[in-house]
């Protein structure tokens, strides 16, 4: 039988993976926003596979709201990344200096 | 190894292996690609969990929805991948040694013998209606974070479109700032003309200004 370690191995394991993502494609802003909604998928596999295993459905309405705001944050991460690039002509977020951080 | 195990495995083996081309494919388009076939895998993994309406939720609003929305971007900017890519493996072992400490981290959670023993669903998940059950929850309890929610994603729809709309130059368009400051004496202008007759000058209807007369249309027109 699948225990519920397995998946929440499966969404560490896929958390991870996303972090090497965003510190290997650092220069990739793209990249980057789909390294942040494999995070959003780890987690809510966490809350899916708690709510299972302990029979409680408080857990996937939860993961409604999350994929509500992660549909949202994406919409507007990527309407930011198109107006960036039409002025600077990159999406390199090294060079997104402008505020000399 | 019964089946079910099987497609744990199966699904969850080729969600991760999507997720790492994900993130060291060359090309974008690849890259959304293999994040589309990790959402489907993860759909696939929340079926198993018996959480239906969310893995159905899943394909339609991520796989349909937001996939499309980066495609839609990814091919729309011409980017230049041989410059994004220089350095890519610069930071690689920074990016493995955090990855190696978060997973080292949750085995050391997992290994602990109360995790375990849970390998059987919870109280009535096995038999019960998903969709009703969600539904009683999200309709009634959590009716207020669905308002809340809604208005997210219309507070995301306009500020994705404020951001991202380019007005025409020529566009004849209204600014109701302007129209608001706008005064009567800049609508009308009074000019004082000399009457036609003297006659008229004198008779009683002059009592009615012309001044007064053009003011008293001005306010109802304004």
């Amino acid at each position: 039988m699948v225990s519920l370690s397995w998946y929440l191995g499966v969404g560490a394991l896929l958390f991870a993976i996303s972090v090497v993502g965003i510190f290997l494609n650092r220069k990739n802003l793209i990249v980057l926003l789909m390294a942040i909604e494999l995070m959003l998928l780890a987690v809510n596999i966490n809350f899916v596979a708690f709510s299972h295993y302990l029979g409680d459905y408080h857990g996937q309405v939860f993961v409604f709201f999350i994929l509500t705001v992660a549909a949202a944050e994406s919409a507007i991460g990527l309407a930011i990344l198109v107006v960036l690039f039409r002025n600077l002509s990159t999406i390199d977020v090294q060079e997104l200096d402008l505020l000399k951080g | 190894m019964d089946a079910q195990s099987a497609l744990f495995l199966i699904f969850a083996g080729v969600m991760l292996v999507a997720a790492l081309r994900v993130i060291t494919a060359r090309n974008p388009v690849h890259a959304v690609l293999f994040l589309v076939l990790a959402f489907f895998s993860a759909a696939a993994l929340w079926i198993l969990l018996r959480a239906e309406f969310l893995a159905i939720a899943l394909v339609l609003v991520y796989v349909g929805a937001v996939m499309v929305l980066f495609l839609f971007v990814v091919m729309m900017l011409d980017i230049n991948i041989d410059k994004l890519r220089r350095g890519f493996w610069r930071n690689a072992p920074w990016g493995f040694g955090v990855a190696a400490l978060i997973v080292l981290q949750m085995w050391l959670v997992l290994s602990q013998p109360q995790w375990q023993g849970m390998t059987r669903s919870g109280p009535g998940i096995a038999n019960a209606d998903n969709i009703r059950a969600l539904g009683m929850l999200t309709f009634t309890e959590y009716v207020f974070p669905l308002q809340i929610a809604g208005v997210i994603l219309l507070v995301a729809i306009i500020a994705a479109i404020a951001l991202t709309l380019r007005g025409r130059k020529d566009s004849k368009s209204q600014d109701p700032s302007q129209q608001v400051q706008a005064r009567s004496e800049d609508r009308v202008r009074l000019v004082t003309m000399a009457t036609a007759s003297d006659e008229r000058r004198a008779a009683p209807s002059s009592s009615r200004a012309p001044a007064g007369g053009g003011r008293a249309a001005t306010g109802g027109e304004a």
